[in-house]
């Protein structure tokens, strides 16, 4: 199962490392990873894809253990949450002289734009939710060779809160189901 | 403006204000700067003979005193060599600190001589850890490490520091606050909410039994434990990490659970419907087989790792907090409505209690005896009339620690020293000098098999050079005992490399290092031996030649249901229901 997790670590060296052990040690593999700092520059976000056991029950364990590193301020699991994903995507194309035309009006579909033009290929750039992204490429392939590099998921929670911090610290409460008292 | 200070001063001053009596260490290249300043310290460096024995000596230190056990090695090796100790203090949440010398900043990346990615292999190894690049640092970096050590759950903090900040210099600014940790929370108190549904479900139950552990002794909760279960009338079974918590002769305790625990715990764990779990991690060593583990229960779990919380076994009602301030609010409840709530079940809870008496009676721990040769079981039973409940007995790993922990009673906590979770061999003997270090008038038996005796045989030179009155009894079997009872039952008796031949003559070994020692064969012997070892006021090794054979029972195998307990030879019993 695809789990989505949103970070916000200290902005300092090994945070990466430590998130990335919690998972390495039970031989996940990471899908994709975005790190950047915040508005607050001793702050860090990141969005993690990542592929868990969910047959171990493993999601909320594993949000727990990253939550108890030192250097994660706030986790939030937003696998099924009605997050903002997007995703950016560089795709050089192959593409012959009379089939330029038709290219660009398919880029333009998917609001893909020209970066680059060369005499025997065009490099686009695109941004969207990963199967947007995934439709475009499939397209792609019917003009020439493809070569591509995506960015990976980066995430943002629907909250209302803008501080950072805040909209994270509500998301992780409402994910949070330890603090649940349950009624017995 | 104060006046100007090296890194190692300042690191060695920072340690001193947290309070720190002593390091156990050992020196190297890049850690020359601080054993400089440590030469007319007042801060007490104890030389070990090899670094992962400075880390279990720490641990010592903290398992019995209760304080933060500090440790220090030089890069690469040294750091290397610590790294056994740290997964041992992460695995049975021990807080210590580690400090160690990195090669100067310029040549990291380099390969230098001696260098390790000590920041990155102790990454796993730590509760946290740092890499200390700025002399600035130095201060907050040690009054963190400290704090995070001790704080919630306790474990190991790592502290890497590169040479040229130990040589630098600075003025020294003594950190006087915490600088924010905007990660680090501890959750201690819990909400009257939960304290009033725990009080539902513990009223509310007619077969109660309480499970604590190690979190127990680490917030310091054994009078609240002990008043918990006398207001719920409820047997007590302890984790081998929460040994010594409730006195062992506490008329609920019924022992220790798991795989080698007693058939009353399991068979009590089996049959309870409410079960309450104490600073534990419902660990398969405790558990078996997870869906056969008290399987009519509903569970109520109390810690102060939320982590901990659902983690093996889903609980009904999870209390994040500390055990002390939980139980104080607990019994203040439970006292109040004793007479009232209380008495719902009060009938169903007294039948089973008498259930509970019956299973203690049916198999007690056996008393085995021979008049030619020395059972194990009753070397631990000499051994505990030897401490009579007071002395510190800090065990390897091993048939001997199962024995240890069913045999040797505990009249208090921090008592009971074993490597519980991450079952190192090699602990025993310099963990028990940690913990003598830190009890200087205490009585402290090292109680070890002949394989990890074997494994930390250098530390005779430290107990030696300090006179440290140890008592090292090794129980020998000339196995490794636990792999050989294993390969008996599971794997056809095929004894596969676990013949431990060519044990040193005790006597010679002993006196070759300066200290008392001898070897004993048969129960006149041990009398003897024992009292000889006792009455010496340094030092003694006392070799102890057992059974060779004999197993510890009962015994969970491996993945397996508790209550389907083997409970002696010569053939597997299934009992209970």
């Amino acid at each position: 199962m695809q789990q989505l997790i949103s970070l916000l670590v200290e902005n300092k060296p090994g945070a990466l490392m430590r998130v990335a052990g919690v998972l390495t040690s039970r031989g996940y593999n990471i899908d994709s990873l975005t790190v950047a700092k915040t508005l607050d520059p001793t702050l860090s976000n990141m969005t993690i894809v990542v592929n868990v056991e969910s047959s171990t029950h493993d999601e909320e364990l594993l949000i727990k253990q990253i939550k108890r590193l030192v250097d994660v301020v706030e986790v939030v699991d937003l696998t099924d949450s009605q997050a903002v994903t997007r995703e950016l995507a560089l795709i050089k194309v192959k593409v012959s002289p009379d089939m330029r035309p038709a290219l660009l009006k398919e880029a333009d579909i998917f609001r893909a734009r020209v970066v680059d033009a060369a005499s025997t290929s065009y490099t686009l750039e695109v941004t969207g939710a990963g199967e947007k992204l995934d439709a475009l490429i499939g397209l792609l392939h019917n003009y020439g060779e493809v070569e591509m590099i995506r960015s990976g998921a980066m995430a943002m929670g629907r909250s209302p809160k803008v501080d950072h911090r805040e909209a994270f610290a509500e998301a992780s409460r409402v994910s949070d189901k330890v603090r649940e008292t349950v009624k017995i | 403006m104060s006046s100007l200070m090296s890194g190692s001063q300042i690191l060695l001053e920072s340690l001193a204000r947290e309070g720190v009596e002593m390091i156990f260490g050992y020196p190297g290249g890049v850690t020359l700067p601080i054993y400089d300043v440590l030469y007319d310290h007042p801060i007490r460096h104890v030389l070990v003979r090899h670094e992962e024995n400075a880390s279990f000596a720490a641990e010592g230190y903290a398992r019995a005193t209760g304080r933060v056990g500090v440790c220090m090695a030089t890069s690469g090796p040294g750091a290397t060599n610590l790294t056994t100790g740290l997964v041992d203090a992460l695995m049975d949440s021990i807080p210590i600190v580690a400090i160690t010398g990195q090669v100067p900043e310029h040549l990291i990346g380099r390969d230098a001589f001696q260098e390790a990615d000590t920041f990155g292999i102790t990454r796993a190894a730590t509760k946290h850890n740092y890499l200390v690049k700025q002399i600035d640092e130095i201060p907050q970096v040690i009054h963190e490490a400290f704090h995070i050590a001790g704080a919630g759950r306790p474990g190991p903090v790592l502290v890497d520091i590169t040479k040229n900040v130990l040589q630098g210099k600075t003025g020294y600014h003594p950190a006087a606050v915490l600088r924010p940790l905007r990660g680090f929370h501890v959750r201690l108190d819990p909400d009257d909410e939960e304290i009033e549904a725990a009080l539902q479900f513990l009223w509310a139950s007619e077969r109660p039994y309480i499970y604590a552990g190690g979190g127990v002794i680490s917030s310091a909760a054994s009078d609240e434990l002990r008043e918990f279960a006398e207001l719920l009338e409820a047997p007590l079974a302890h984790t081998v990490m929460g040994l010594g918590a409730l006195p062992s002769n506490h008329p609920n305790f019924i022992s220790m659970l798991g795989m080698h625990g007693s058939y009353a715990a399991n068979m009590g764990i089996t049959e309870t419907d409410a079960l309450i779990g104490l600073g534990v991690r419902f660990d398969d060593r405790v558990t078996g087989r997870l869906d056969a583990f008290a399987p009519k229960a509903r569970v109520l779990h109390v810690d102060i790792d939320p982590a901990e919380i659902n983690k093996n076994r889903r609980a009904d009602l999870g209390i994040v907090g500390d055990v002390k301030q939980v139980l104080q609010k607990l019994n203040n409840r439970l006292r109040e409505t004793k007479e009232s709530l209380g008495t719902h079940n009060r009938q169903k809870r007294a039948v089973w209690r008498a259930r509970i008496e019956g299973w203690k009676r049916e198999h007690p721990f056996a008393e085995v005896y021979d008049d030619n040769e020395i059972k194990p079981q009753y070397l631990m039973k000499k051994l505990d009339e030897a401490s009579g409940g007071e002395a510190i007995v800090s065990v390897d790993v091993g048939q001997h620690q199962m024995w240890a922990a069913q045999y040797i009673r505990f009249n208090r906590p921090r008592l009971w020293v074993n490597s519980g979770g991450l079952g190192a061999m090699g602990f025993g003997l310099p963990a028990a000098m940690g913990a003598q270090f830190g009890n200087p008038g205490k009585l402290v038996m090292a109680v070890v098999g002949d394989g990890g005796f074997m494994m930390s045989l250098p530390e005779l030179a430290t107990i030696s050079s300090h006179k440290l009155p140890v008592k090292i009894i090794v129980m020998n079997n000339g196995w490794l005992g636990m792999v050989r009872q294993w390969q008996e039952l599971f794997y056809n008796g095929r004894y596969s490399e676990v013949a431990m031949d060519a044990f040193p003559n005790c006597e010679l070994l002993a006196a070759a290092f300066g200290i008392r020692g001898r070897s004993v064969d048969n129960p006149a012997e041990l009398e003897t031996g024992l009292a000889e070892a006792l009455a010496e006021p340094g030092p003694f090794l006392l070799n102890v030649n057992v059974t060779r054979e004999e197993n510890v029972y009962p015994m969970v195998p491996a993945g397996g249901a508790v209550n389907e307990m083997i409970l002696g030879p010569p053939k597997p019993v299934a009992v209970g229901d």
